[in-house]
């Protein structure tokens, strides 16, 4: 078994275009939640309006105009802005870790998380043929398909090993990195670029999580005693992921190592989460954190980075989870939800929230969570807010957690690395 | 029975899958193994057939057949006649 390090990042979210811009906003508490425009494609006028009005958008992404995230028409035309988003993260993971130099390109793996696909384009298309009479374009399909980003990766960099896309809900971003972490740690792949992407915000999404009533009607406040609700996000992170003794030989920049990884079902029920589902999941992650030569490593969490939607079923549960899992240690754990930030981008969120508890590790600082007045007392959580907070001495690894709709639980164990 | 009591007792019975003949007005929503997604599958139907809003607060507290009917007469009694017709 290999010990796996992480050494390229990239992102493109609601707080961030760049992993510097991201820190930024993530440690000064800057959220990137905020009222959007009804007026989007394809909306019609409501009798009633939807119960919410905020999402976080990405803001200032322009593959034509903006060097940095330059695409050619060619894919542009073909790749729905979720897509465009995992390439464009993905290229600067990989630019900066410089492993595309150092590995076989016919070895490396991509493994992606995004469960909505080209949700815009699907509505685009469907919308002007049922309602129009309108040709579908050639390249509807193209737009549509989950797994057009990790294609799109593979291309630019002509990447040809192992390239899949994971959807499982809110948990693809998290079981992509996990499988891509199993994959170099076993030999598999001799690196991996992985990580998430989603861009659903359109109308139609919109109005069906409206219907599920579970979205906020002001803003996702994660832990807080008034929570009442998620609130919808899109972006995209990646990582890339080698083994420690290759990384250290080439000089490679080491942000943390993976340690473990968990999966669990709840086997329950289709939206109702289960307290012991998510429980098995994050001491799966502890104990695989044996392989990398972590004994007892539950005394040694120093950080979760909680699924933390802001509703209130999904926090209690994830409360009752990490207790369950952490036992005499889960009081005094700092737990913190980037998706008060970044609201939850679904099959991306977990690769934005790996990306933040990376960074959280790399600094030795836990980053708030934002919009939360008093912190919930039933859940008997020590929830970071208001300021940042340092990595305390004695503790050296984090977790972060994705809990899927359908009760697929997905868990990762980070360790703050020490050259 | 009124219209409106056998009406929802109908859709309680075609969410769940149960002979109308099953469902009543003090059916409690325990006894129908009615879980908050049915609820909100419900209410949206309630909603679409009545053409009401039922807000979240009052959601949350339905427990039984009784309360959804209670509930619809409430609401169709407050909004105004052309939108209180189904």
């Amino acid at each position: 078994m290999k010990r796996v390090v992480v050494t390229g990042l990239g992102c493109i979210t609601p707080i961030g275009n760049t992993v510097a811009a991201f820190r930024e906003s993530l440690y000064a508490g800057r959220t990137g939640i905020a009222v959007f425009d009804p007026n989007m494609p394809g909306a019609i006028p409501l009798e009633k309006p939807m119960r919410f009005t905020t999402t976080a958008k990405v803001k200032g992404f322009n593959p034509t105009l903006n060097p940095d995230q330059r695409l050619t028409s060619g894919v542009i035309v073909c790749a729905d802005s979720s897509a465009q988003f995992g390439i464009v993260s993905a290229r600067h993971a990989a630019a900066e870790s410089g492993l595309l130099a150092c590995y076989d390109p016919a070895q490396i793996a991509i493994v992606t998380g995004c469960a909505c696909g080209g949700r815009a384009a699907d509505e685009d298309a469907n919308r002007n043929l049922y309602l129009h009479n309108a040709r579908v374009p050639p390249t509807a399909i193209l737009r549509t398909m989950a797994s057009s980003g990790s294609s799109f990766i593979a291309i630019e960099m002509g990447i040809s090993g192992s390239v899949l896309n994971i959807s499982t809900a809110c948990a693809s971003g998290t079981h992509a990195i996990g499988l891509a972490f199993q994959m170099v740690r076993a030999g598999i792949a001799p690196a991996a670029i992985t990580g998430g992407y989603e861009a659903a915000l359109t109308f139609g999404f919109l109005r069906a999580w409206d219907s599920m009533r579970v979205v906020s009607p002001t803003s996702c406040r994660p832990f807080a005693a008034d929570r009442d609700g998620m609130t919808l996000g899109e972006g995209a992170a990646m990582l890339v992921l080698e083994p420690l003794e290759d990384a250290q030989r080439r000089g490679a920049r080491i942000y943390a190592e993976v340690v473990g990884f968990g999966m669990s079902a709840d086997a329950h029920h289709i939206t109702q989460p289960r307290a012991e589902g998510a429980a098995l999941a994050m001491r799966r992650a502890l104990d695989d954190a044996v392989h990398a030569g972590i004994p007892a490593p539950a005394g040694r969490v120093g950080y979760i980075n909680a699924h933390g939607t802001g509703t209130p079923t999904n926090d209690a549960v994830e409360a009752a989870a990490i207790h369950q899992s952490l036992g005499e240690f889960a009081p005094h754990i700092p737990v913190g939800a980037t998706k008060s930030l970044t609201g939850h981008s679904i099959g991306a969120s977990g690769a934005i929230e790996a990306l933040a508890t990376v960074l959280a590790l790399d600094a030795c600082s836990l980053p708030p969570t934002a919009g939360v007045g008093q912190i919930d007392p039933a859940l008997s959580l020590d929830v970071i807010i208001g300021e940042s907070r340092p990595l305390a001495p004695d503790k050296d690894l984090a977790l972060s957690n994705s809990l899927a709709f359908g009760g697929l639980n997905a868990v990762l164990a980070f360790r703050r690395f020490a050259t | 029975m009124d219209d409106i009591e056998s009406r929802i007792i109908e859709l309680v019975a075609k969410t769940k899958g149960v002979p109308a003949s099953n469902v009543g007005i003090d059916s409690t929503f325990e006894e129908l193994q009615i879980d908050s997604l049915d609820k909100i599958n419900l209410s949206f139907a309630v909603e679409e057939m009545f053409k009401i809003e039922i807000p979240d607060e009052s959601l949350n507290s339905l427990k039984t057949v009784g309360d959804v009917v209670r509930g619809v007469e409430s609401l169709l009694a407050a909004a105004p006649p052309d939108t209180a017709t189904s």
